[in-house]
């Protein structure tokens, strides 16, 4: 052992680019799977949750805007930094979630190889869901899937790195931006994450990361009239509906979550990309 | 240049556009009353037109004699506006219409292509004119519009306004050869500002002749120069309205278009010849309750 | 002057009967429920009485959907599927003349319309879907995509055919089976088309037809034998909805309210704007959730295009709805009437400059001039809310990207009219604005090939196309 003693991290939250502490000023203990202490993390507030609104609703426009040539580099990047802090990753997921570092390094591996898998849907989805119409008339129709906006996402309870890879970057692949809320119980994988994004090639504000009491700070983000969209991933089971409701206020677009969280590590599909995407259809008379 | 530059200032037309909202007034059910109305209308609006090579004296005479009393059984029927003929008919024209108030158009300018010097085009009118024509018809040198010379077809407009003296001028810009709405809308304008009383669509030795959407356009011309200068100028579709829904198809154009102030001889005109007898058929139609047929119009 | 003589079409023809009854497991019966009377609103008289459901016959439509989808049409074969939709599609074009004049009488919509736009496109819409039905492991959803189940639809009183077409086509064709409630005012022609199905052998219970009011469609959507809800109408009505199926894990789709902004740039094809403007408010009286209500017009060409604008408006005649000449019909009741009036007084007094079309009205029935507002800024009610009638608002803009942010400025989001010459400005505007449906030098048109829907409080889910197919099934 070495007699040194080691800087002990602090984790706060990710907001607009930055690393505030919560402006509520709380803290909570976060534990290990036994009961140790791991960490103290940031206790956001429903403040903390409209600043990350406001944050991921200025981002929109630059991050939509961009070429999903750009956003697939930007997502790949992403990977590659993982991938260099992968044995950090591994501590922090063994840790946050009492499994096996074996267990751990395979689950490090597939959070890694799904950026990976999204950053190169970026430039196809509006191939694989856009359309040509041949619509009955002299017209050029054509419908293209846009970003729906800002997405509001509760990130997995259970499944603190591969779980919220694999629910924020679909969301952030097709241009939207997200404010998440992480796993309440085990929220530091997701807040070294949010360090992997800081410096990598992600604007400021495109994911916003607000650790805390997700019984809490979810309501806030279902009924925001400026969040467009909901993903109840990791709602706890008693609130769904309730939260389900409280969107209703907007009209968000709710990705419901089943009954319990499912197996993180089996390839996705496409329909996490569909959730969060509308149709626009455009036309155009052809004449001389 | 000035010319140029107001002429592709000038809004665009979307074809699909125009020829939608021409499709959808071409649904205009017109019935009973207004139907007969109608009918008498654009009698009255007929520039009863023989533009053949084998015109003769006894065609001319004939046609005139039709032009006077459309339907001989029927007096109340009116006259026609004009008789329509190539210069060297005009005196037998004037003389077969004399005090019948009926207008002696003539087409000129080395109708109908427009290919030939400016000298014989102004000799052309001129010949017509003296020979008694009210009305001038000419054409537009399409070559030179189609290559941005507007310059130059602009000032032979002016020219032949000029030679026309007293006549009224129909400035024919061939829609068939220049295309696009967008060029209808430009010659539109170009004869407008060079003083022609008429834009008129077409020949009728070009196909396609008159269309209701081309004529949308140009009717968008004379309404839209009326807002702005107070003055009016009339339309002229001529060539392939041959009965009597498309003439009343033209009719509520013009009563919609530019409004129920164009629907006189003085602004509007059909060129056409067969119209006039599916007119009258029609009009017996109307007044007998049951249709008429081809050999209770006179042929001429 | 000349007059156009009435032209109106034969009344006879729609084959109107004194009553009609709700259509549930295969057979026309009496509901339980208070009987209607619908009104003709171009003249204020009784139409036809037609029966309603209750509670209980909401479920018993349920269950024989239920038995109809586990017995016979969720494993029937998607080709056989298709022909009976095919059959529809035909039968509807059959009975064109009837259903348009049926549509005109008990809507108040020209005959011009219900005859060249509702019936054709209802038509579309099952012919376009039945190509669908075997074919759908083709459609980028998987393999091998599953149908729903029971789909519970509602569906508003503006296009009442075509609605019930946009939504039994893609329903039948994607396997599920449907309980449809027609709007209260608009019940005849979707108890026209129960007929129709009828006639075309689809098996009791495949679709259902029960007409009611507000509480039907409420114990329809709300039943729990309903897999999947579809609902056309107001955002209102539509976040009622999707509270009230709040953690019920039904599918839904909302397609809801608008406000959409026609643009026109200073380099427009006037005339035709023009007639796109006209369009896009004018049709089916502004009965449209996606009329072109807010006319953003740059300032450098407003006063000449508003001038245009008045004289068109001048020209559209108002009047009988079976006339073949009349542009704009009823209003389609006397609660949307008020409404509409309502509106306008707001506009009025928040200072707008109201311009009323000259065109004489009926003297009975619902009827509303042809109004456009202009001086309009986006803080007034008219600018803002939806009036879903033939009343205009129009603002002007002075540079590009000051039109797209006052454009976007709404929670609405179902569609937006963008009308100039230049081809970047239109793929770049196209591109900016929030909205399901952009219209580049035209406006509402619509074709069963392309997805319609909205963003935002306009609705999610889309009808038509590909991407329609995604509401009906399991994916």
């Amino acid at each position: 052992m070495s007699d040194r003693l080691s800087v002990a991290k602090t984790y706060k939250l990710y907001i607009g680019g930055a690393f505030p502490r919560s402006e509520s000023g709380r803290s909570y203990v976060v534990r290990d799977s036994k009961g140790g202490f791991l960490a103290n993390a940031a206790q956001g507030s429903r403040k903390d949750v409209r600043e990350a609104v406001v944050a991921a609703r200025k981002a929109f426009g630059g991050w939509s805007g961009a070429t999903a040539y750009n956003r697939g580099q930007v997502l790949y990047r992403v990977a590659e930094l993982l991938e260099g802090r992968r044995e950090q990753f591994i501590a922090e997921t063994a840790a946050s979630e009492g499994i096996a570092t074996k267990k751990a390094q395979s689950t490090v591996d597939a959070a890694i190889d799904r950026w990976v898998w999204y950053a190169g849907w970026t430039d196809k989805i509006a191939t694989v869901l856009g359309a040509s119409n041949p619509v009955a008339g002299p017209y050029f129709s054509f419908s293209v899937p846009e970003p729906t906006g800002v997405v509001g996402v509760l990130a997995p309870q259970a499944s603190s790195l591969l779980g919220l890879v694999s629910v924020v970057a679909p969301v952030i692949a097709t241009g939207n931006t997200a404010v998440v809320i992480t796993s309440q119980d085990r929220p530091l994988p997701a807040i070294t994450l949010s360090e992997v994004l800081a410096t990598s090639d992600v604007p400021g504000g495109v994911v916003n990361i607000v650790t805390g009491r997700t019984a809490e700070l979810a309501p806030w983000l279902a009924s925001h009239a400026d969040v467009n969209a909901l993903d109840l991933a990791g709602a706890p089971e008693s609130m769904r509906a309730e939260l389900e409701g409280a969107a209703a206020d907007t009209v968000k677009r709710v990705l419901r979550a089943r009954a319990t969280e499912p197996d993180w590590t089996a390839q996705p599909d496409m329909s996490r990309l569909r959730a969060f995407v509308e149709s626009k259809t455009v036309w155009h008379p052809m004449g001389v | 240049m000035s010319l140029r530059r107001f002429l592709h200032g000038l809004p665009g037309v979307d074809q699909v556009g125009v020829e939608q909202r021409a499709a959808g007034l071409a649904t205009r059910s017109i019935k009973k009353a207004s139907k007969l109305q109608a009918i008498d209308t654009a009698i009255g609006l007929v520039d009863l037109t023989t533009l053949e090579g084998a015109d003769t004296v006894g065609k001319v005479r004939s046609l005139c004699a039709k032009a006077r009393r459309p339907d001989p059984e029927r007096p109340d029927v009116p006259r026609v506006a004009a008789v329509c003929v190539y210069p060297d008919m005009v005196a037998t024209a004037a003389a077969a219409t004399a005090g019948s108030g009926i207008d002696i158009a003539s087409v000129a300018t080395a109708f109908p292509s427009g290919r030939s010097t400016r000298e014989i085009k102004l000799a052309d009118t001129r010949f017509a004119v003296e020979s008694g024509a009210t009305e001038v018809d000419m054409v537009i040198d399409r070559g030179a519009f189609l290559s941005g010379q507007y310059g130059r077809v602009f000032d032979e407009i002016v020219a032949v306004r000029e030679a026309c003296g007293q006549a009224h001028l129909k400035v024919i810009l061939e829609t068939g050869e220049l295309v696009t709405y967008d060029n209808v809308r430009r010659a539109s304008w170009l004869a407008l500002l060079a003083g022609g009383d008429f834009i008129k669509t077409s020949t009728g030795k070009v196909s396609p002749a008159a269309t209701l959407p081309v004529t949308h356009v140009m009717l968008q011309a004379v309404r839209d120069w009326h807002t702005q200068t107070g003055e009016h100028r009339g339309v002229k579709p001529a060539g392939g309205i041959r009965n009597t829904k498309d003439a009343i198809r033209y009719l509520v154009a013009v009563n919609e278009v530019a409004g129920p102030d164009w629907l006189t001889s003085k602004l509007f005109r059909f060129g056409a010849s067969s119209l006039l007898n599916d007119l009258l058929m029609q009009r017996r139609a109307q007044l007998e309750g049951h249709y008429s047929g081809p050999d209770y119009v006179t042929v001429d | 002057m000349w007059e156009y003589a009435p032209a109106p079409e034969n009344r006879d023809i729609a084959n109107l009967k004194p009553s009609y009854r709700m259509f549930l497991d295969g057979e026309f019966v009496e509901g339980a429920g208070e009987p209607l009377k619908t009104v003709n609103p171009a003249t204020e008289e009784v139409l036809a009485e037609v029966s309603t459901a209750d509670k209980n016959d909401v479920d018993r439509a349920v269950k024989a959907a239920r038995r109809a989808y586990d017995r016979v049409w969720g494993k029937m074969p998607g080709a056989e599927r298709a022909k009976y939709i095919y059959r529809i599609a035909r039968m509807i074009a059959e009975r064109a003349r009837e259903l348009a004049v049926l549509e005109s009488l008990d809507n108040g919509k020209p005959i011009k319309e219900s005859r060249d736009v509702d019936v054709p496109t209802a038509s579309a819409h099952f012919f376009y879907h039945a190509g669908w039905a075997d074919k759908l492991g083709y459609a980028g959803l998987g393999p091998d995509p599953r149908p729903l189940g029971v789909a519970g639809q509602v569906i508003p009183w503006n296009f009442p055919l075509l609605m019930a077409a946009w939504k039994i086509a893609p329903a039948l064709a994607c396997g599920n089976t449907v309980v449809l409630k027609p709007a209260e005012t608009t019940p005849l022609t979707a108890l026209v088309l129960a007929e129709i199905i009828q006639q075309a052998e689809l098996p009791p219970g495949v679709v259902n037809i029960l007409p009611g009011a507000g509480d039907v469609g409420a114990e329809l959507v709300s039943h729990a034998g309903v897999d999947k809800v579809a609902f056309t109408g107001s955002t209102d009505v539509g976040k009622l909805i999707q509270r009230s199926l709040a953690g019920k894990g039904k599918k839904v789709t909302l397609e809801l309210g608008g406000k959409a902004a026609n643009v026109v740039f200073d380099d427009a094809p006037l005339d035709q704007a023009v007639e796109g403007i006209v369009n896009g408010i004018f049709f089916n009286q502004g009965h449209v959730c996606c009329a072109g209500s807010r006319l953003l017009v740059q300032e450098s060409v407003a006063d000449e295009l508003i001038e245009k604008l008045h004289a068109r408006v001048s020209t559209l005649r108002i009047g009988d709805p079976l006339d073949k000449n009349t542009d704009v019909g009823a209003i389609n009741s006397r609660e949307q009437l008020t409404k509409i009036t309502e509106l306008v007084e707001s506009g009025e007094s928040e200072g707008a400059e109201k311009w009323v079309s000259p065109c004489p009205l009926p003297d009975k029935g619902f009827f509303f001039a042809p109004t456009v507002f202009s001086g309009v800024s986006q803080a007034m009610r008219i600018a803002r809310e939806e009036i879903f009638g033939p009343v205009l608002s129009v603002l002007t803009f002075r540079t590009p990207d000051e039109a797209i942010a006052k454009a976007n400025n709404t929670p609405y989001g179902l569609s937006a009219g963008i009308w100039t010459e230049k081809g970047s400005r239109i793929l770049w505007a196209a591109n900016k604005l929030r909205a399901g449906v952009v219209w580049a030098n035209t406006f509402n048109r619509f074709d069963p090939t392309a997805p319609f829907g909205g963003y935002q409080e306009s609705g999610f889910g889309r009808e038509g196309g590909r991407t329609g197919l995604e509401a009906y099934l399991d994916v």
